[in-house]
């Protein structure tokens, strides 16, 4: 029996992935008595972090264990939070997919989209990007492994302020309520509060939809439009995500929620944010590929933001500031002119999403 | 040119061994155990108080009674019901702990009632004269009218298998009902279904399975006859209230438990589009996955667990006999289940009987697709019953139950994995699914009708007057060749499957299709004249062409 050797009644619960995500939740983790265990896939960086005690800039608690054998986290744990960019997904899950059974529970906390588009296939006008070739994080487990129980975490949850043992509350959406409450069980705390929901795709997408609206209002800070501006630019911005949400099969509850509106006034007002510090940048005047060197980590808000901008040809979505983001992030549009061009664009209604749809 | 004959050898030689002469044999336990289960669970988990669940059973058995009667339901339903309200109403709360007991007798006799009316009743001799009626007395029947006339009664030319090809993973589906139990899914269209499963299975060599026969058939003595014989219990439909639902899942549960191979059609009904099912049936789908997972839960320490293995099976016909209603009550249809429609093309044993004539008597042939199998949660299993996921790694399926090292029970776990195996069987529908002539010709007849008049909704479409109904054949074959192309690319990536008559040049393969789509209805869909293609009755048209929908064809038109 794989997990045979467990001799004590704390669970053993797996990190992998030691961003600033990932290890802000292994630190919640541990503090709430679980024994952690977190991967880092960089050798050398496994040691440093292990030596110093140290991770993403925050100290790490000493119940977690760092480790640099991906194996061992399956083989040890029942439960694993996956942390790790959108774009290394695919791979880490296919390296750990002959290690994982059924009876594994992942829950992830990546906000960004899975692409995947064969060899062959060329995308023009006639073969346009689908959700065939995006998928969600959760999708991608489910494909490449036999695990089903799969969940996900989304909502404000700033990694340095959740360091500082700031309060916050965060979403573990799964179709198993079992899962939920497993999330509850292992992460609430007294500073943490933990909602659940069972719309598994609705709240994966607002954690990634987020990011592009977080990239446009570091623009607008960027730009020192002031605040009157950067809420006009969020709330078209939320209109948006639930347009493209129900395109791509989320519904429009999950936008209103502590992981849709929530997180996106936590990225679009904090420094602390990744994507709104590219936007922020890019109004300062540096361009897309210094800053994306000089970051520490992935912002998932680009990657994003060119996906959303194929996929809402392809499925015929008006998507004006994701498409004008997509200018300016390939040097079609100056912000200045995207700033001009957005004030100017005839939004029809206020919100329509919410009423209730005609009958056939 | 006659192909050489496939036959298979009974799995299981002696009769006494098969799972289901065993259940029959001790009938009265099992229903005394279906009862006490029955009544344990809904004691266990009920949500609504016990006298509350059997005054609304009464009042919808009333109802029923009332707006639907039929000719199989027992002479003394009414004063039945009626006793159990007047002793329901006698219960009175001034001993609350009296009452309860009371009430409870009550529901344990209601079950009870409920599973013996379910429980079938198999007898071996019965079985076995109607195994020999249907291979020998078809097969006669069809030597008679197809070769020789009255007199080759007795030739042997022409058997059964002739006719109805059992075709796909048939030597897998034996291997898998020797290892553990088998739980057949099959496509729905017609009411022949039954009876041609029952054959197949036979055919196979497999022992016979139970399987849940819509009451609506046992109202035909001829249907009756073979249903009872061959092992099947009775579904109710009209009857949706608690108990009786349970009652049902539990018969269907404890059965795959005692090692029953089981027949289920998923679909719950017949396909009234004409397309493959989208939707399943979650209820009796669920209890292959209980009786799973309880057979693990129950096992000793390191004893080998019998698997219970999902075999979709998708039947092919060039025509449904009942396709002009069951397109007809589609069409209607509001989406609100109705009650089911006693009146149609089989309502009396007369009717069945011509009906029979003609099918066994013209050409027209039939294809039963075996599946592969896969275990509870839509993985495919080897040979010897063992699963192995999406990258052919092994897995346990006992680990789907595991939490903690521990095997759960978790409803709402249950029911998500009920629509995983049942979104599984879905893909795997359209993988076996076998493509005719017949279908494609439909399809390709009634997109272009549709290209033509873009502006129009479907009723418009389906309402277009006689001069608008005439195709080109030129035009016809060429879209026909684009949309054969394609399909031949998703068969050889394993998305279909194509009949061998497809194979045949596009001109003959067209024509096999004209010959045989929609044969024998009073009005044919689609005929051929010169060079001009003919629809003569859209309803079926379209009802045929369903059958091409969800392999993203109208694409590539």
């Amino acid at each position: 029996m794989a997990m045979g050797s467990k001799n004590t009644s704390r669970d053993v619960v797996g990190v992998i992935g030691a961003g600033s995500f990932g290890t802000a939740i292994a630190n919640i983790l541990a503090e709430n008595d679980s024994d952690v265990i977190l991967y880092v896939r960089d050798p050398k960086k496994a040691k440093k972090i292990e030596k110093e005690r140290v991770s993403a800039k925050q100290k790490l608690h000493d119940n977690v264990e760092v480790i640099n054998e991906l194996e061992e986290v399956p083989k040890r744990c029942e439960v694993i939070f996956p942390m790790v960019p959108s774009a290394n997904f695919r791979d880490l899950v296919i390296k750990l997919a002959p290690h994982l059974k059924p009876y594994h529970v992942l829950i992830h906390g990546t906000k960004g989209f899975d692409l995947h588009v064969p060899e062959k296939y060329k995308i023009t006008r006639n073969n346009p990007l689908t959700r065939e070739h995006v998928k969600t994080i959760s999708e991608v487990i489910k494909e490449e492994t036999s695990v089903l129980r799969v969940g996900c975490l989304a909502g404000p949850n700033l990694a340095r302020e959740l360091d500082q043992r700031k309060p916050a509350a965060t979403v573990v959406a799964s179709h198993y309520d079992e899962v939920v409450s497993i999330g509850q069980k292992l992460l609430k705390n007294d500073r943490f509060m933990i909602y659940g929901s069972r719309d598994l795709i609705g709240i994966e997408l607002c954690g990634v939809l987020k990011n592009i609206i977080a990239v446009g209002a570091g623009t607008i800070a960027g730009m020192d439009l002031g605040e009157n501006a950067k809420s006009l630019f969020i709330s078209r911005g939320l209109v948006e995500m639930v347009y493209i949400g129900q395109a791509l099969g989320g519904n429009a509850q999950a936008f209103l929620g502590l992981a849709g509106v929530g997180d996106l006034i936590a990225t679009c007002t904090s420094n602390l944010s990744r994507n709104f510090t590219v936007g922020y940048r890019l109004a300062k005047g540096e361009n897309l590929s210094e800053i994306i060197e000089s970051l520490d980590e992935v912002a998932e808000g680009v990657k994003t933001i060119n996906i959303i901008n194929e996929l809402s040809e392809s499925y015929r979505v008006r998507c004006p500031i994701t498409e004008t983001l997509y200018k300016i992030i390939h040097d079609k549009m100056t912000i200045e002119e995207a700033h001009h061009y957005l004030m100017n664009f005839p939004f029809r209604a206020e919100i329509d999403f919410l009423e209730p749809e005609p009958e056939d | 040119m006659r192909k050489k004959k496939i036959s298979y050898s009974e799995i299981i030689p002696n009769k006494n061994e098969w799972p289901i002469v065993k259940l029959s044999k001790n009938r009265k336990e099992f229903i005394d155990e279906v009862t006490s289960d029955t009544y344990n669970h809904l004691l266990g988990n009920k949500k609504a108080s016990l006298r509350e669940d059997i005054e609304t059973t009464i009042h919808r058995e009333k109802l029923r009674m009332k707006a639907n009667p039929w000719r199989v339901d027992p002479p003394d339903e009414k004063v039945y019901w009626k006793s159990i309200q007047s002793r329901l109403l006698d219960i009175n709360g001034e001993d609350k702990k009296v009452a309860k007991e009371q009430e409870k007798h009550l529901l344990e006799e209601i079950i009870r009632r409920y599973t013996q009316e379910i429980a079938g009743n198999f007898k071996n001799s019965a079985y076995q004269f109607a195994q020999r009626f249907v291979t020998f007395g078809f097969a006669r029947l069809l030597n008679a009218a197809r070769v020789e006339g009255l007199l080759s009664l007795f030739s042997r030319r022409l058997d059964l298998d002739d006719k109805i090809h059992v075709i796909g993973e048939t030597e897998h589906i034996r291997s898998l009902a020797k290892k553990g139990t088998v739980v057949m899914v099959p496509t729905h269209f017609s009411n022949l279904d039954s009876i041609l499963i029952g054959w197949a299975i036979q055919f196979l060599g497999l022992p016979p399975f139970i399987y849940g026969a819509g009451l609506n058939l046992f109202n035909i003595k001829i249907l009756a006859y073979f249903m009872n014989s061959l092992g099947a219990y009775k579904v109710d439909r009209r009857k949706k209230n608690p108990i009786y639902l349970e009652t049902l899942k539990t018969y269907s549960r404890n059965a795959i438990k005692k090692g029953c191979h089981s027949l289920f059609f998923p679909g719950g009904t017949r396909s009234r589009s004409g397309q493959l099912e989208t939707n399943l049936r979650m209820g009796l789908l669920g209890t292959a996955i209980e009786a799973q997972r309880e057979l693990y839960l129950n096992a000793k320490e390191g004893e080998e667990v019998r698997k219970v293995f999902i075999v979709p099976v998708v039947i092919n016909y060039h025509f449904t006999l009942e396709a002009p209603s069951l397109i007809r009550e589609h069409l209607k249809r509001t989406g609100r289940e109705r009650y089911y429609v006693e009146a149609d093309e089989f309502s009396t044993s007369y009717k069945l009987g011509t009906f029979m004539f003609k099918f066994f008597t013209k050409g027209s042939d039939i294809s039963v697709n075996v599946g592969r199998g896969m275990d509870i949660l839509g993985n495919y299993v080897d040979d010897e019953g063992s699963s192995f996921d999406k990258n052919g790694n092994p897995i346990n399926a006992r680990d789907y139950f595991l939490r903690d090292q521990k095997i759960t029970f978790d409803a709402q776990r249950e029911k998500e994995y009920v629509r995983v195996l049942a979104k599984r069987i879905i893909e795997e529908y359209h993988k076996y699914n076998r493509v005719f002539a017949s279908h494609l010709v439909a399809y390709v007849a009634f997109k272009m009708l549709e290209r033509k008049h873009p502006k129009l909704d479907l009723y418009s479409v389906l309402r277009l007057p006689d001069e608008d109904l005439i195709l080109d054949y030129e035009e016809f074959r060429s879209k026909f060749r684009k949309l054969r192309t394609r399909l031949n690319k998703l068969h050889s990536k394993g998305q279909v499957d194509m009949s061998d008559h497809m194979k045949k040049k596009s001109y003959d393969a067209i024509e096999h299709g004209l010959r045989n789509v929609g044969l024998y209805h009073d009005q044919r869909p689609l005929i051929r004249r010169g060079d001009k293609i003919i629809v003569q009755d859209t309803n079926t048209l379209y009802y045929y062409h369903n059958r091409m929908n969800g392999y993203g064809l109208e694409k590539h038109i």
